[in-house]
């Protein structure tokens, strides 16, 4: 079973596609242009369509998906953490 | 899906054009005539009025983009006839004589003198007639190339850039090499991702063009801020839906050109593309309003991938829904015409996504209602650029 793809294998971050992701929960991701399995160990509840960090990222990191510059993190975010407004921002604007 | 021979059953219009709907619309010019244009429409059946909030003391370019945008959607071949209505005569007949290029029934009526009254009873005569003839337009087989398809994604979320965005590029990519029209925008919404298209125009003189679009409506956000565009672009929905920046919705959003498509030219709002090809709208990224820029550009079947749940539709170009959200297919199902969630469950592949929402298409150009036509969402939004005189 899927619980989050990966654009690319490069990617910082996945996106959690299932409903009701618990912290602790090990995790099954896809990595779709490279067609891999990875695993992930949730480390908070995700909701479906969030993100969850596959690398650790250090504040002020560029953050990676689409194998592309997708803003940058304000607070250090642990592999398995929920990737989202409260840890990453626009670049732009 | 192999579209060597592909085929739809369209109206051919008097300037060579093809519909896939065949509607009477009764066209306000202003605000003041859009109660006589929806009374008309109510005397006579089948007949739509598209009400709408402006058309007085524009200029200067709004106002060159609001007859643009009137006459476009009164020429799109998607429509059959046009009564046109209007407080002033003189504003009124310039609508009518940019339809009439098209050879199409249309006519004008200026309620000043008039009153509501006497302007309803003689709109409604004319109204009858049209909706009598367009009644008996039969139509006819007419291959893909003269298919104009659009598109432009709502409400969307990281299940967006995954599944439904790449499955209307996958829908585009096969397309394209048939010479469709195609047509894509969101101006504001390509931010992050300006480079992957500025790389996919055809030539360096296109690219410039596309450019110079894009970083006038950068100008615009940087003149007009007050913060970093958080709950405007990326929206509220997008947000709840995990889109977290601009730069991440603009990666997804672009999906919908596919990976092998050229941009073969780029055109203002509402205006008619010039040949075959993919086209790039300099448009707002509000789905209504870009919507009614598309039809009134001519175009006739739009794709619309959504991720949290945009429930928009048009008057007068059928509105096609797509969503990879599992979640959203449960909970809006009446709004949605084409499931791809599973391609987030590796059940569904990137292709027969693709030949699901073509096979959709053919449908819904053949004259199956779009979810948004059954529930009755007619959304026409005219832009505005600046403020009335």
């Amino acid at each position: 079973m899927i619980h989050f793809v990966v654009h690319d294998e490069h990617d910082s971050v996945g996106v959690v596609v299932v409903e009701g992701v618990k912290s602790g929960q090990q995790l099954t991701g896809w990595i779709m242009d490279q067609d891999k399995e990875i695993k992930v160990r949730a480390q908070s509840e995700i909701p479906i369509g969030h993100k969850l960090a596959i690398q650790k990222l250090a504040a002020n990191d560029t953050v990676i998906k689409y194998g592309t510059d997708i803003g940058r993190t304000v607070a250090p975010i642990k592999v398995g953490e929920h990737a989202h407004v409260h840890n990453i921002k626009t670049k732009r604007w | 899906m192999n579209l060597s021979k592909a085929k739809f059953w369209g109206y051919k219009r008097e300037n060579g054009r093809i519909g896939v709907r065949n509607h009477v619309i009764i066209l306000p010019v202003d605000d003041l005539a859009n109660a006589a244009s929806e009374a008309v429409a109510n005397n006579i059946k089948g007949a739509m009025a598209l009400p709408h909030p402006y058309g007085r003391l524009q200029f200067g370019a709004d106002l060159d983009l609001h007859f643009r945008t009137l006459i476009g959607t009164g020429s799109n071949p998607n429509v059959a006839a046009v009564v046109v209505i209007g407080i002033e005569e003189e504003w009124t007949k310039k609508v009518v004589d940019g339809i009439a290029r098209t050879g199409k029934p249309v006519c004008g009526f200026g309620i000043e003198q008039h009153g509501d009254h006497d302007t309803i009873m003689r709109a409604s005569q004319a109204a009858k007639q049209y909706m009598q003839w367009a009644s008996e337009l039969q139509r006819e087989e007419r291959p893909l190339k003269e298919l104009w398809v659009s598109t432009k994604c709502g409400e969307s979320d990281t299940t967006s850039g995954c599944g439904a965005n790449p499955t209307v590029g996958n829908a585009f990519d096969k397309m394209y090499p048939h010479k469709v029209t195609l047509c894509f925008g969101e101006t504001t919404e390509i931010t992050g991702g300006e480079h992957l298209v500025a790389a996919r125009c055809r030539t360096p003189k296109i690219k410039k063009e596309f450019m110079a679009m894009f970083d006038r409506y950068q100008e615009v956000i940087e003149r007009h801020k007050t913060s970093d565009l958080m709950d405007s672009q990326p929206t509220k929905g997008n947000i709840l839906g995990g889109l977290t920046t601009i730069e991440e919705k603009a990666l997804g959003n672009i999906q919908k050109i596919g990976r092998k498509c050229l941009v073969d030219g780029v055109i203002d709002k509402a205006e008619e593309p010039r040949g075959p090809g993919l086209w790039f709208m300099d448009s707002s990224s509000a789905a209504a309003e870009m919507v009614t820029l598309l039809a009134a550009a001519g175009f006739v079947v739009h794709l619309f991938p959504t991720g949290q749940g945009n429930v928009i539709g048009n008057p007068i170009l059928p509105v096609i829904k797509l969503s990879a959200n599992p979640r959203t297919v449960r909970t809006m199902s009446e709004h949605i015409d084409v499931d791809v969630s599973g391609l987030l469950r590796r059940e569904m592949t990137p292709d027969e996504a693709g030949d699901a929402l073509l096979d959709c298409m053919f449908r819904t150009c053949n004259g199956r209602l779009t979810a948004a036509e059954a529930l009755g969402h007619r959304e026409f939004v005219l832009t505005r650029l600046y403020e009335s005189a």
